[in-house]
Order: C-alpha cells, then structure tokens, then sequence
C-alpha cells in the first residue's frame, strides 16, 4: 500500500463512525441543542418522508420551531399528529414551541417533520441535511439519518 | 271494577311491558357482541378479491390506514410486523391485513410494495370507494378525505388508528387503541391460539 493510499484508507476509517451515528450529534444554536435527527426509508419519492428530532433548551427564555428546510424535498412542513374523539389527523402545525429549560421531541404520535414532494428516495444509512428556523436562535442545520421502515425511535445506543 | 284497580292494573302492565323491553334489549345486546361478523370484499395488487371468509380458521388483524400517512401507520404497521416476527412458528396462525381509506392513490403508487416493506405476512387491500365504505361502515371505523393545501396532492385522509383482532370464525374478539405495545398484542393473541 502507498503512503497515499494508506492515508486515504484512514482518512475514510475515522469518517464512518462520524456517518453512523450522525443523529445521534448534537448541533447547538445559542441555548439550543438539536440531536437526535432521523427518519424513515421511503419507497421511491411519490409518498412523503418524515422527519423527527430533539430539542433541548438550556436557556431562559422560550424559543419556537417556525420551520424546517431541506434539499430533499420540495415541500417540507411541520404537522401534528392528533387523536381525539377515535379519530387520527395529522393537521399542519404553525409552530411547536420549545420553552425555557425543557426539552421537546418531533415524534410518532407528535409532532413530524413532513417531508412531501421528495426529489430523491431515502435509503437506510443515507444522511441528509435539514435547517431548521427558529423564532429566536435564527437557523440551525442538523443531519438527519435514514432508519428502516420499521424504526420507532432514533438508534443512538446510550450516546447523545 | 272500582277505579282504583283499574288504575292498580294499567300500573301492572305498565311494568310487565319495560320489563319486557329491558330483556330484549338485553337479549339482543348479547347477541349482537356475541355474532358481530364485520366484512368486506376488497382486492389485493393482482386485482384477486378477498373477504372475511377468506380468512377462516386464523385471527386477523386488521388496521384501516393509507400509505400517504407517515407517521401512525408506520407506528402501527411496525407494531403489526414486530409481533409477527416474535410470534414465531405461530405467527401462521395471523394473518395481518391493512385496508386502504385511499384506495386510489395508493393503488397507483403500489399498496403491496408499501406493506411488504414492514413485512411480506401483511396483505394489503384496496377497493373501490364504495366497497372501501363498507368494509369501514362494517368494522365501525370512520375515515373522511379531508381538504389540505399542507398535504400530498393537496388531501389528506382523517381515520380510525385502531388495531382490530378478529377471530378464527370471523368473530369480532377486540380493539387494540394505537400505540398499544407489541408485547401485549402478542400475548393476548397466544393466549387465544
Ligand atoms: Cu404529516
């Protein structure tokens, strides 16, 4: 093996780790700290993605989540998933409020980030970038790993 | 005959006849829990048709959901699949059928990729808006195509998230409300095998 052979296969051993557990790393945007970012494989791009996260405010003051953008999908929005009355619907959210000291979580049952109109289908292990807009922290960018059809929450083995 | 017996006497009968429509009513409250049957006769991809009857001799589960809906259905197909795989040798003894409230679209961007991808023991059905609207009037499920500019091609669809377990003679046995762990739905149905 060539010396630059040998430093490209290292290069790339100390970037997959960073890959696998891309969701579980924490980004921070002033109190903020979003982690925890995933979503599901899709089937081709005609159905939409979902989107799921955690938000953690260390501060003081409330903060909101106003919206989510990505490259990967020409109409991202938040919805929220409501059951009343036996009945599920999944009504477009404004916002989802983050109060001071607590920590919120976009997930099933809750809140979702629905990713519609995809211009490219997720597969399992694929990351993607999302921003999201706060009211006050401004815009934070996360990767958002793609779990299996079946995953129900984000996979951080105990790390976060 | 003085007034008051007559009165005593219409008392009587007043009596005897609530009496006589609390039993039937009674009556006919065990017999519809005890022989309610829900039904439907809906086509799988290749366009076969499916009923109840096709199903004898095995529990179903059945969930009425559409594939546009990312994330109950999921939560809910997950669940289904995960008691499949922990059910083991038994698991033939379940079949888990997903009924389409969208049977149009999903038909067109393909119901049986869509169900295989949680697990290939679920089978997944879609009529047309008629029949759809039976087999919902028929298991007691409400679904409606709701108008909504933040939604795929512009609808959405509202429904019942409920899990139902129907037994080996088609016989309505429960209702798993959404979220129910796999675990229990698992049990509950060894339990009954
Ligand atoms: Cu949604």
């Amino acid at each position: 093996m060539t010396m630059k052979g040998f430093a490209l296969a290292l290069g790339c051993a100390m970037l997959l780790p960073a890959i696998a557990s891309a969701d579980c790393v924490g980004v921070t945007a002033g109190d903020l700290t979003i982690s925890k970012a995933w979503s599901r494989v899709t089937i081709g791009t005609q159905r939409p993605a979902v989107f799921y996260v955690e938000i953690r405010n260390a501060g003081k003051t409330d903060d909101r989540l106003i919206g989510i953008e990505t490259p990967i999908a020409g109409m991202p929005m938040l919805h929220q998933t409501v059951i009343q009355d036996g009945v599920a619907a999944m009504p477009h959210a404004e916002a989802v409020d983050v109060p001071a000291g607590k920590t919120i979580s976009l997930e099933p049952g809750g809140y979702h980030g629905m990713l519609m109109e995809l211009t490219t289908a997720l597969s399992e292990g694929q990351t993607f970038p999302i921003t999201l807009t706060f009211e006050k922290a401004g815009a934070v960018e996360i990767d958002t790993l793609v779990l299996p059809m079946r995953a129900q929450e984000a996979q951080c083995d105990g790390a976060s | 005959m003085s007034l008051r017996t007559i009165r005593l006497a219409l008392w009587g009968l007043v009596i005897v006849a609530a009496g006589a429509i609390a039993a039937q009513q009674w009556v006919g409250r065990e017999k519809t829990t005890e022989t309610f049957r829900p039904d439907f006769a809906l086509q799988d991809g290749n366009g076969q048709t499916y009923t109840m009857a096709d199903f004898r001799g095995k529990f179903s589960l059945v969930f009425f959901g559409f594939t546009n809906c990312p994330d109950v259905c999921p939560t809910t197909m997950s669940e289904v699949a995960q008691v499949m795989d922990d059910l083991g040798e038994k698991a033939d003894r379940v079949q888990p059928l997903f009924i389409s409230i969208d049977p149009e679209r999903d038909r067109r961007q393909g119901l049986t990729e869509y169900v295989a991808a949680f697990h290939p023991a679920i089978l997944g059905l879609a009529g047309n808006d008629a029949a759809t609207k039976d087999a919902a009037d028929s298991f007691k499920v409400h679904f409606a195509r709701e108008k909504d500019s933040s939604a795929p091609n512009g609808y959405t669809m509202s429904h019942s998230p409920g899990l139902f377990l129907i037994g080996p003679d088609g016989e309505w046995l429960r209702q798993f409300t959404y979220e129910t762990p796999a675990a229990e739905i698992r049990a509950e149905i060894e339990e009954r095998i």
